[in-house]
């Protein structure tokens, strides 16, 4: 399988806790991951691993078969330097739990400006792109609000827009619903859907929205304590779980609810 | 109190012009803070360490010790190492050097402030270094922080009279002079001080008003 | 830098003038610092009044024009001071007036809560500020009082120009007789630096002196 992300032996210590202990994952091209799992077990630290938020300890990540964290020089291999990880991180985009728009940019200009200032493509061009993406998020009559002025859903619409505008072949989800309140999920959901369905991105997608991630994942990956407990299927993972904290950890999901 | 009002007001032109160098040097000098203060606080954050240390020496040799000496420095030694440079120059340099190390703490609580989400964001989004700073770091960092930078503009001229020590005729010196040609203190002296406490008082007053409009 | 080293006894002598005139307007500065900032939240109109002018005035005018002022005015009223006292009053009154808005300021940020118990455990006016504010007040306010008092340190160095012999003034006339400038200048700036941060780590032990028990939000 020609995977386009795979993590070998990634292993990520904060001081003293293990965050991700030895986690081996490969993720196909076009391939849609939802990524489950207790706090603290680890989730969003694979994530950052990738869009090189955080270092890793130990194991390495391939992207498009390319090394993230290490590089060639000189016959020898060393330690990723600024210029490679730049190159590499314009495969990658992420979509943050708390948005992180820029507060002192409207919606167009959150979307336009790495395009124009990033990849250097011309004021007008990248409005234009920055309009199509909007539009496509539903927001084409908020083009030039500012994001306080925005609802949550909106903002992390608007967020998405961001992220897509600068083309990425990998997309990153952070829990992008865990600060909406509860009705402003769907509508954000609502593009996450349509995305999978009508582009070959690849997505992986940190959720705690079960039945989301069971309706457009291709695969489902469990993680507990830093390590993959069990991956598969959406129908098989989440009706026969063959692991026994899988099993634990959805139960006391579908409790809570 | 003995006050010769003639006198005072026949002392006031000579006054007024050296007011002028005064507010000349104020703003140069501010000048020089203000964009060498940044300069300091990005450097600070930088992650070599070669560049980290030497500025924060710097910075906290230059915050502690008088004005007055590094104003000395300037115009004393630097002649001895070839470069000669003009009083008001000196003063320039000297003032806005001292009060770029206040700045720069001013600039870094700015920066300090900015969400780490922000910074996160803008990694994502690839931004190099150079535009993370300019397009969205600096522009959420300096607005609330620009009363303080004002503050800091009204200290150093109050502070432009130690200028007098390297012989720049600012206002406080003239007066100096003015009081030292008749033996008469007490007008040129008083008219000075208040001229200093008016113009305090309107800054203090059109910053407040700028606090305000900012904080919108 | 032998010229250094024969030469002192002169620039000693110069640092322990500037620690006296620092440790003595010290003195007066926290003296009025209270004073006004403590005036500055009086329930009598008039007395706030008082204290904002003072406050306004003495943080408005420059330090040395205030300085030259008492030492060449004061005279032709009749009022002859040694130039030691001049400087001393001439820091109290204006540095004072920077104390007065820390002061005030501390008191302030005391958590209105801690006013209110007092009030209902019937405390006394006074009793209230003793007991509960200042002592509460006094951790805020250290911070603050340190770099005031390091400013008061470098202020010392303006008494030079008044005729008083302190450290800057015989680093000067050294300079003159000597042409030494580097040596003489650098050695001045690394003593400054060095009594600087004396004052700072004194301030440090205070603060942690005054922290203990008092730990805001930290759970052991």
């Amino acid at each position: 399988m020609n995977s386009i992300v795979r993590f070998c032996n990634v292993t990520k210590t904060f001081g003293k806790l293990v965050v991700l202990d030895s986690v081996n994952l490969d993720i196909a091209e076009g391939e849609k991951v939802a990524v489950i799992g207790a706090s603290g077990s680890g989730k969003s630290t694979l994530l950052r691993t990738l869009m090189t938020l955080e270092t890793v300890n130990g194991g390495e990540i391939e992207v498009e078969g390319e090394p993230l964290w290490h590089m060639r020089r000189n016959d020898k291999v060393v330690s990723a330097d600024e210029a490679h990880l730049r190159r590499m991180r314009t495969k990658i985009g992420m979509v943050f739990q708390q948005f992180n728009l820029f507060p002192h940019m409207t919606a167009l200009r959150n979307v336009y400006d790495p395009v124009m200032t990033v990849l250097g493509i011309g004021k007008e061009k990248a409005i234009e792109r920055a309009v199509e993406l909007l539009t496509m998020v539903g927001l084409e009559d908020k083009l030039n609000a500012f994001p306080a002025q925005l609802s949550g859903g909106q903002q992390q619409r608007v967020a998405i827009a961001r992220a897509l505008a600068m083309r990425p072949r990998i997309m990153l989800f952070d829990e992008i619903t865990s600060a909406l309140d509860p009705e402003l999920v769907g509508e954000v959901l609502n593009v996450i859907r349509k995305l999978a369905h009508e582009h070959d991105l690849t997505m992986i997608i940190v959720t705690h929205e079960m039945r989301f991630a069971r309706e457009i994942a291709d695969r489902v990956v469990f993680l507990d304590g830093g390590r993959i407990a069990e991956q598969g299927e959406p129908s098989q993972l989440f009706e026969n779980p063959l692991n026994e904290r899988t099993r634990v950890f959805l139960r006391s999901v579908l409790e809570a609810r | 109190m003995p006050f010769d009002w003639d006198f005072a007001k026949s002392i006031l032109p000579r006054l007024a012009e050296a007011s002028i160098i005064t507010v000349q040097a104020t703003v140069c000098a501010f000048a020089v803070a203000a964009v060498l203060g940044l300069m300091l606080a990005i450097g600070r954050r930088s992650q070599y360490r070669e560049i980290r240390f030497p500025i924060i020496g710097f910075v906290e040799v230059i915050r502690s010790t008088p004005l007055l000496i590094q104003l000395y420095f300037l115009f004393f030694v630097l002649p001895h190492v070839g470069v000669t440079l003009p009083p008001f120059t000196s003063g320039v340099i000297g003032l806005g050097l001292h009060y770029s190390t206040y700045t720069s703490e001013v600039y870094r609580a700015g920066i300090e402030s900015v969400p780490k989400g922000q910074w996160e964001a803008a990694l994502a989004l690839n931004y190099s270094r150079y535009h993370m700073f300019r397009r969205v770091i600096l522009p959420q960092a300096i607005p609330p922080v620009i009363p303080a930078l004002g503050n800091y503009l009204i200290s150093m001229f109050k502070d432009t009279p130690l200028l007098a020590a390297i012989t720049v005729m600012e206002l406080m010196h003239t007066a100096n002079v003015i009081a030292s040609e008749r033996f008469l203190y007490v007008e040129p002296m008083t008219l000075v001080g208040l001229i200093f406490l008016g113009v305090s008082v309107i800054s203090v007053f059109f910053l407040r008003y700028l606090e305000r409009r900012l904080a919108r | 830098m032998s010229v250094i080293y024969e030469a002192r006894y002169i620039l000693l002598d110069g640092m322990l003038v500037t620690i006296k005139i620092t440790i003595l307007s010290a003195i007066v500065v926290y003296f009025m610092a209270f004073i006004a900032g403590l005036a500055a939240i009086s329930r009598f109109r008039v007395v706030r009044v008082m204290a904002l002018l003072y406050t306004e005035f003495f943080r408005g005018v420059s330090l040395l024009v205030q300085l030259f002022w008492l030492f060449f005015v004061l005279p032709f009223l009749g009022i002859n001071l040694q130039p030691l006292v001049t400087a001393i009053i001439g820091f109290g009154l204006c540095l004072g007036a920077y104390g007065a808005e820390i002061v005030r300021g501390a008191i302030l940020a005391v958590p209105r809560g801690q006013i209110e118990a007092a009030i209902a455990l019937n405390f006394t006016r006074f009793q209230r500020m003793r007991k509960v504010i200042l002592p509460q007040a006094i951790q805020a306010m250290l911070p603050p009082f340190g770099n005031l008092t390091i400013e008061l340190l470098k202020a010392t160095a303006l008494v030079s120009l008044i005729t008083i012999q302190d450290l800057t003034f015989r680093a000067h006339t050294l300079t003159l007789t000597t042409m030494r400038t580097i040596e003489v200048f650098t050695v001045v700036l690394v003593v400054y630096f060095v009594l600087a941060m004396c004052i700072s780590l004194a301030f440090k032990w205070l603060e942690r002196r005054a922290g203990v028990g008092m730990e805001r939000g930290v759970i052991r």
